[in-house]
């Protein structure tokens, strides 16, 4: 007996492993997974959308009344002004929330970190570089992630790999794709079934592998048996990862259902040695970022990954200008503020780049036609930065967007005033949109329990 | 007087090389950190793969990179997990791996037998290739059960493949993804020496050696000592250490050490202007990281000179690349052929804080940073923490004076002006400002935006006049001993040697001293260190844990 044969796979198949004697049962794709109960038909399959989360970061906040005018209570209409104003055409497809509070019940700010940490996970850190809580994508994920190959992925344009803002804890923080190639390769690469393929033959390798790998997991749990109750968390957080590299083989044994929608896309060039080695000049973290931008587009498309996660540029902001001598991080603290603009010229221009690439972000997203409307009218994006206004390192009132329509799920074209309320206020409603089981999110005076009903339908 | 003689006394009555013996300080006792288990560094697994399946074998990728803690990466590996995406680089990496291992190019060095048929399974001899393999990637030989899971993996394998070697493949992909490989695992074993206690297991002792003198694994030799019990006695453990040291793998040991004492991971993701700095390349980061570990390496390796030295020396070695920064002439102008090169005595470089990679690493990518340089001499030279900028300062007071300053002393100076700025760049910018000279790639000038630099200063209350000054400051203070010896410690540990180790680490200072700062010696003394091997049976272990099962 063996359950190395290579034979067809049909849709809830059980492959029964001689190595260990245990059932080995196929996560099933797609049609089994959370579904969007009020989702639009997908145009090939006929078969109702999943929901779709993303996260946009971008680092050093924005130029209080530069970027969004104020309101005093929340209503409809978001004012774009100079800084935002390449998000204008997506009005009707974003939400902005603005005064909401981050309190620290007396533990430091600490710089660039703290604001991102609060935001996404719901607890302030009691020390340097501590995440003491998931954030909200994992969350997500948990909730929404089966059936796809990738439970999330996480990119970045900014050229630091360990700059990524999706983390378990402190230690199990994951590190994002730096190069397009690679982020390619990985989506779309060797390991890629082609929905659209006239042909499907499941690649007897892939059953191999995966048998190697149940067995190998049952092999070690007896290892962990050995080990100190710290070790032991630490090994499962490494179990967890096999479970999630067994169902992306289990996936490449299905037949994917097909989908016009989902279109392989071409391998991008490799960067020339040049741009290589000037990752962070912004000309070309703009390239980076819209190269990347449709790669996860077209991977959440073909139903690769359900949560996706972009860093346009990190939280010390280490983009620069050819030729310039200061970063755009730097120049927050240190560039004059022109009294006949009333803001920082440079800083004030790295921002506008960041909204542009927002723009183009939701562009992207935009430009996928799903159903009757689009891939974004399927998403929700989560973008915020990690501070106010850089220049004085606030974290209160960080800038917050949820763009998308969430599958129906989500109001849009509102500006959410948040009156000091705790940020984790949009965090909290982003899950609860998608569905995650909970009651309340954050801890210490972060903690909420009321999400924001103004944008939910 | 009577009774026992004091210490002191007996010393004066002996020969003076008796003298240096009966005083040397005895190693305090310790009781050890808890067992745990350590992520490979990147480094550590390929240097591994080439041990174990020859240096041709090329590893695509690399995993996550570590996290550092309490200084070092070293001490993160103590607590760094695999992510799902992390595994799945770790997962690449074994395919390609095994995949290599087995390929008609290689299988002959690396299969010690030959099957019967190149197309079906042999389990004899899969059995000789994973009982050999295995003990080197577990660094301990493999428990019946895993070789009979590993070999019916290769024998389905075989089958299902037509293919001997494709099976060998598959097992090893299973092994190379296993945390048994990935971790290296404080196992325990009974004490004979304390009933009823247990102490590190003969293997694990071999790989903590392996690790820190040589980074990678036990090689086959050291295993089978730890396998005869060589690492039970001093003597025994004294002869490996000797052996170890005498080799010169214990090159890629000490590099390993100061690469993650120096921070040179940040290296990965350096990047300068190339408008400001053209002569700056991929090339000159290369070449800079490697300059200043072939200074070290030099010095206390072949030299066994004074560590504290390193912060005065002149004596380095060139490429043609850095030939340009330094704006010297080299026999080998072109390309990255080193040559040994020593700065003469009227130049005023001296030391490694004047040697290009560290004057462009701790700088932004246009321009110099005495706030981060004076940082990096602080937090990673001298084990000193430096606070954060506080989160409520503003800057608006500092702006439009900056725009006039023309150096970045006449800048920062406004800093002291600000209470909650002063106390961290009092600290910081002094000695900071003694590399101005240098710019933000390491190339020296005396003026910056027309104005003299002025590079005077003090360290902890020893004036300098410039950056050789700083460095012999440097070299007196005491911290910078101390740190490498903190550092040191806990980078051997796999911890932070701190708290309950001070006596520990103060013994290890006053070996530092005694032996004229000898890092080699040093390292020899941590290896023979009965703290290193020092532990507990870890916290929340399950009770009847078969550790004993580990170490067949």
């Amino acid at each position: 007996m063996s359950i190395l044969l290579p034979r067809l796979t049909t849709r809830r198949r059980v492959l029964r492993s001689v190595l260990d004697g245990a059932a080995i049962t196929l996560a099933l794709p797609f049609l089994d997974c959370a579904l969007n109960g009020n989702g639009t038909a997908l145009a090939a399959s006929g078969k109702p959308l999943p929901l779709r989360f993303g996260t946009w970061y971008w680092g050093m906040g924005h130029t209080p009344g530069h970027a969004i005018a104020e309101r005093a209570q929340t209503g409809p209409g978001v004012g774009f002004l100079e800084e935002t104003a390449a998000l204008k055409p997506y009005a009707e497809q974003l939400n902005f929330f603005s005064g909401f509070g981050m309190p620290l019940d007396g533990r430091s700010n600490y710089t660039h970190f703290t604001g991102w940490v609060g935001n996404r996970t719901g607890s302030v850190p009691q020390k340097e570089g501590e995440i003491a809580n998931p954030t909200l994508d994992l969350l997500i994920a948990d909730t929404i992630g089966a059936g796809t190959r990738f439970k999330t992925i996480d990119a970045s344009s900014a050229g630091i790999a360990r700059e990524n803002y999706s983390a378990r804890s402190t230690e199990s923080r994951a590190q994002a794709e730096i190069s397009p190639v690679a982020l390619y390769t990985r989506l779309f690469g060797a390991d890629f079934v082609d929905p659209n393929a006239g042909t499907f033959q499941p690649d007897p390798a892939v059953i191999l592998e995966k048998s190697v790998l149940s067995a190998f997991m049952e092999q070690n749990r007896d290892f962990s048996r050995t080990l100190g109750a710290e070790d032991r968390r630490r090994l499962d957080e490494y179990f967890t990862s096999i479970r999630q590299l067994e169902n992306r083989l289990a996936l490449q044994l299905e037949k994917p259902e097909p989908n016009d929608v989902c279109v392989r896309p071409a391998r991008p060039a490799e960067p020339a040695p040049d741009k290589l080695a000037q990752a962070r000049e912004i000309p070309n973290v703009i390239e980076t970022h819209a190269i990347m931008a449709k790669l996860l587009a077209m991977a959440v498309a073909c139903n690769q990954t359900r949560v996706f996660n972009m860093v346009f540029t990190d939280n010390f902001a280490n983009v620069r200008k050819k030729g310039e001598t200061y970063t755009h991080h730097l120049l927050t603290h240190t560039e004059m503020i022109d009294p006949s603009f009333g803001y920082q010229p440079m800083a004030f221009w790295f921002n506008q780049r960041c909204s542009e690439a927002f723009a183009v972000y939701l562009a992207t997203l935009a430009s996928i036609r799903e159903g009757p409307g689009t891939l974004l009218d399927n998403c929700l994006i989560f973008a915020a930065s990690e501070t106010n206004y850089a220049k004085l390192h606030t974290i209160d009132s960080i800038p917050v967007w949820l763009a998308g329509k969430a599958a129906g799920r989500m109001k849009t074209g509102l500006h959410v005033v948040g009156g000091g309320d705790p940020i984790t206020r949009v965090g909290f409603t982003a899950m609860k949109i998608m569905g995650v089981p909970l009651r309340n999110w954050g801890t210490k005076s972060l903690q909420t329990s009321k999400p924001i009903s103004e944008v939910m339908v | 007087m009577t009774g026992v003689p004091g210490r002191g006394r007996i010393c004066l009555a002996l020969s003076a090389a008796l003298v240096l013996a009966a005083c040397a300080p005895n190693e305090p006792p310790s009781t050890g950190a808890p067992a745990t288990m350590r992520r490979l560094s990147n480094d550590q697994y390929r240097n591994i793969i080439a041990d174990v399946f020859g240096p041709q074998i090329t590893v695509a990728g690399q995993a996550d990179a570590l996290q550092r803690s309490d200084g070092l990466l070293a001490v993160g590996a103590d607590k760094a997990e695999i992510t799902p995406s992390g595994f799945e680089k770790y997962y690449a990496m074994a395919r390609s791996v095994a995949a290599q291992a087995v390929d008609p190019d290689n299988r002959a060095s690396v299969v010690p037998c030959a099957p019967r048929s190149a197309a079906e399974s042999d389990e004899n001899c899969a059995q000789q290739f994973f009982a050999k393999v295995g003990r080197l990637l577990y660094r301990r030989p493999l428990a019946p059960a895993e070789l009979a899971l590993v070999l019916r993996i290769a024998g389905e394998g075989a089958r299902l493949r037509q293919d001997f070697y494709g099976g060998l493949e598959v097992g090893l992909v299973g092994m190379l993804q296993s945390p048994q490989f990935l971790f290296v695992v404080d196992t325990l074993e009974p004490d004979p020496a304390h009933a009823g206690k247990q102490r590190l297991a003969a293997y694990a002792r071999a790989a903590r050696l392996s690790l820190l003198l040589w980074n990678t694994s036990p090689n086959e030799q050291l295993l089978t000592a730890a396998e005869h019990g060589e690492l039970d006695s001093a003597g025994g453990r004294e002869d490996i250490v000797e052996h170890m040291l005498s080799s010169p793998r214990v090159e890629a040991g000490v590099r390993a050490f100061f690469e993650d004492f120096l921070h040179f991971d940040q290296f990965e993701t350096l990047e300068k202007d190339s408008v400001i700095y053209p002569a700056f390349s991929v090339r000159v980061v290369e070449d800079a990281r490697e300059q200043v570990l072939r200074t070290v390496l030099k010095h206390v390796l072949d030299k066994r000179a004074d560590y504290r030295d390193l912060f005065t020396t002149r004596d380095t070695f060139i490429t043609g690349s850095l030939a340009r920064i330094y704006r010297v002439p080299t026999a080998k102008p072109e390309g990255s052929a080193w040559v040994p090169y020593e700065f003469p005595d009227d130049d005023p470089r001296a030391g490694l804080l004047t040697e290009v990679g560290f004057a462009a690493l701790a700088s932004h990518p246009g321009r110099s940073s005495p706030t981060l340089r004076g940082r990096a001499i602080r937090e990673n030279l001298l084990c000193q923490k430096v606070p954060n900028p506080p989160g409520n300062v503003d800057f608006s007071r500092f702006e439009s004076a900056d725009a006039q300053k023309k150096t970045a002393r006449e800048r920062l100076a406004l800093h002291s002006t600000n209470a909650a700025c002063a106390g961290c760049h009092k600290i910081t910018d002094p000695i900071g400002l003694a590399l101005e000279n240098l710019d933000g790639i390491g190339q020296f000038r005396r003026t910056e935006n027309g104005a003299v630099i002025d590079a005077s200063g003090t360290l902890d209350g020893v004036p300098f006049q410039d950056a050789a000054g700083l460095g012999r400051a440097m070299r007196d203070n005491p911290a910078t001993t101390s740190c490498v010896v903190q550092r040191l410690a806990s980078y051997a540990l796999g911890r932070n040697a701190g708290g309950g180790d001070k006596p520990y680490v103060d013994y290890l200072n006053q070996l530092f001293a005694r032996n004229d700062y000898d890092f080699l010696e040093l390292l020899r003394r941590v290896a023979l260190s009965e703290a290193l091997f020092a532990v507990k049976p870890p916290v929340g272990a399950s009770s009847g844990a078969p550790t004993a099962r580990m170490n067949p």
